[in-house]
């Protein structure tokens, strides 16, 4: 739509082009630099990783970061620790959401409204807000320093529900009504019509729940305090704090933990832009 | 405490006939699972929450409870005080910087450019990139002896270079760039959507009669996107009161108390210090209130839009 507007002028429009795509490698370059330094910093001795002008490639890449970096923490712990926390809450939130937002989009029942607003009411409440008494709930069951305290606390959130209730509203109930008439019951319908429909949300679902757990940090930092427990972001932090001055490590660590993120982001990107768009668009 | 869920079958009425209670029946069985853990989890510790606002426990004697004292307490601290304003500076240095780049940046990848799935990609993964990763490489890039921009700052012959996170002045400062970087991509992708719904004739008709780019920007492009300027606001508001993490990561809440927020003051007063649980959610309540003011202006301010 640009093109035409300025098709009169076309030497305006090339300098114009040129203009935006400048400001676009200089931003580029701002946003993937940290990343960038990131790799190189990862490859190389601690007392080159500051030499300026900055070595991008660096000439003899130092690989065994990578080795030492398992040895020196117990990394691979932190990292089983975060997967399967990760995997757990993921799974759990993708059937209670899905589950739940059916009876929410698709069947007529006493309370709808009431249950329905529970759920809105606690947008407004930030999870900052209640995180000393919800410890402390915690604690009193003995659940602090376990990995169910986290998967409870990520796994049953209103965010999944409405998430899936937008969707599932898109559906048609004709589909719902004929497959009632065909003798499904609702939970069939749910399984083999709603779910198998519910794709592109159910990816959305996915990919938000799985950034935000294996990012989380607050969380598991109050209820993770033994070695053997802790995820790969509070190892990281840990590691950090004690070897300050390890800055190939630290960054060759850091690099470990954010592939995971990036695998899965640049497989499922498509949905968790258009998950992004939804929400802006329903404010 | 799940009490809802199951005492609403109890109230249908005798007459209601057994298939509609079967029905409602299997409505709750598929909301159960999320709903219980939700109320256990989440609606329980929000009351608990409030009600020990107006109470005094340390987690090992009784909880007592003491009125509004926690409330009045507030009045006098110095460090909730400091905890206060530095949330507030936080949030109007963010929330502006944040909404111009993010609109910025919608805007030029909103033309019809080559790569510009790639643009969008690089611009959006800091926002997934885990924290601690990315706020362990931007304390070395600007470390204020060796760092990469402040050895760039000196080659362009700039003296009494910044010392950026550890400076009194400048760690709020190098918290809100970092942030900014951060954060930028995913409101760039809300301002992607609304710009889908704008009208594109109307602006080519403000071309053809002449209307230079800056004013088919302003006069036109911007008043359509007026509501998505509203939520990226609201979204940016409520976030930047709940910030921590970048605080613990890249300042410590220093250098002295020059970045202590508000949910930092939670946590070091029920995690760090001796625990006052109630002074705590105290505090709590304050945020809470902070953040429910907002919401109360976007339901007020998206009502008015409809």
């Amino acid at each position: 739509m640009e093109g035409k507007k300025l098709s009169n002028k076309k030497t305006n429009h090339a300098i114009m082009m040129v203009i935006i795509y400048v400001v676009l490698i200089i931003i580029t370059a701002l946003m993937l630099i940290p990343f960038l330094w990131m790799l190189s910093a990862s490859l190389k001795m601690n007392k080159d990783v500051f030499t300026f002008p900055i070595q991008w490639i660096p000439d003899n890449p130092r690989w065994k970061n990578y080795v030492d970096i398992w040895t020196k923490i117990p990394l691979l712990t932190f990292v089983k620790n975060s997967a399967k926390l990760t995997i757990i809450v993921t799974l759990l939130q993708l059937f209670t959401s899905s589950f739940a937002a059916y009876a929410f989009a698709k069947m007529d029942f006493k309370g709808k409204n009431l249950l329905f607003l529970g759920y809105i009411a606690t947008i407004a409440v930030p999870w900052q807000a209640y995180m000393v008494p919800q410890f402390m709930m915690m604690r009193a069951w003995h659940l602090n320093n376990t990995h169910l305290a986290i998967i409870c606390l990520q796994a049953f959130s209103a965010f999944g529900v409405f998430l899936m209730k937008q969707f599932y509203e898109g559906v048609p109930s004709e589909l719902c009504e004929a497959a009632r008439i065909d003798g499904l019951t609702e939970y069939g319908i749910w399984f083999r019509i709603m779910l198998p429909l519910s794709k592109p949300a159910l990816s959305t679902l996915t990919i938000f729940t799985f950034v935000s757990t294996w990012n989380d940090f607050l969380g598991p930092l109050i209820y993770l305090t033994k070695n053997e427990l802790k995820t790969i972001q509070i190892g990281l932090r840990m590691f950090i704090s004690q070897y300050s001055a390890e800055y190939g490590l630290i960054m060759a660590a850091s690099v470990i933990a954010l592939i995971p993120v990036l695998v899965v982001f640049l497989a499922l990107q498509k949905y968790f832009v258009q998950g992004v768009a939804s929400t802006g668009l329903k404010g | 405490m799940t009490a809802p869920a199951k005492s609403a079958p109890g109230k249908a009425p005798a007459k209601q006939s057994g298939r509609a209670l079967r029905n409602n029946l299997t409505a709750y069985s598929f909301i159960a699972p999320n709903f219980i853990g939700f109320c256990v989890f989440t609606l329980v510790p929000m009351v608990f929450a409030v009600a020990l606002s107006f109470c005094s426990w340390d987690g090992a004697h009784d909880i007592e409870f003491i009125g509004l004292k926690n409330f009045l307490d507030l009045a006098g601290d110095q460090t909730f005080k400091t905890a206060f304003i530095n949330t507030i500076v936080y949030c109007l240095g963010t929330v502006p910087l944040t909404l111009v780049c993010s609109l910025g940046l919608a805007m030029l990848l909103n033309q019809k450019i080559k790569f510009r799935n790639f643009f969008r990609t690089v611009s959006f993964f800091p926002y997934v990139a885990s924290l601690v990763a990315v706020a362990a490489v931007w304390n070395m890039i600007f470390s204020p002896s060796m760092g990469l921009v402040n050895m760039v700052l000196a080659s362009l012959g700039v003296e009494n270079l910044p010392r950026w996170a550890a400076g009194k002045e400048t760690a709020m400062i190098t918290v809100i760039l970092f942030s900014v970087w951060k954060n930028m991509g995913y409101y760039m992708v809300i301002y992607l959507a609304g710009l889908q719904g704008t009208n594109p004739s109307l602006e080519e008709a403000a071309a053809l009669d002449g209307a230079n780019k800056w004013h088919i920007f302003r006069h036109i492009t911007l008043p359509q996107l007026r509501p998505t300027t509203f939520f990226v606001t609201i979204t940016l508001t409520i976030a930047s009161f709940k910030v921590y993490d970048q605080m613990y990561m890249i300042t410590q809440g220093g250098p002295g108390d020059a970045t202590i927020t508000l949910v930092y003051d939670i946590y070091n007063i029920a995690f760090v210090n001796t625990p006052k649980y109630g002074y705590a959610s105290a505090v709590a309540m304050v945020l809470f209130a902070m953040v429910l003011i907002i919401t109360l202006i976007q339901f007020k301010g998206s009502s008015n839009d409809n």
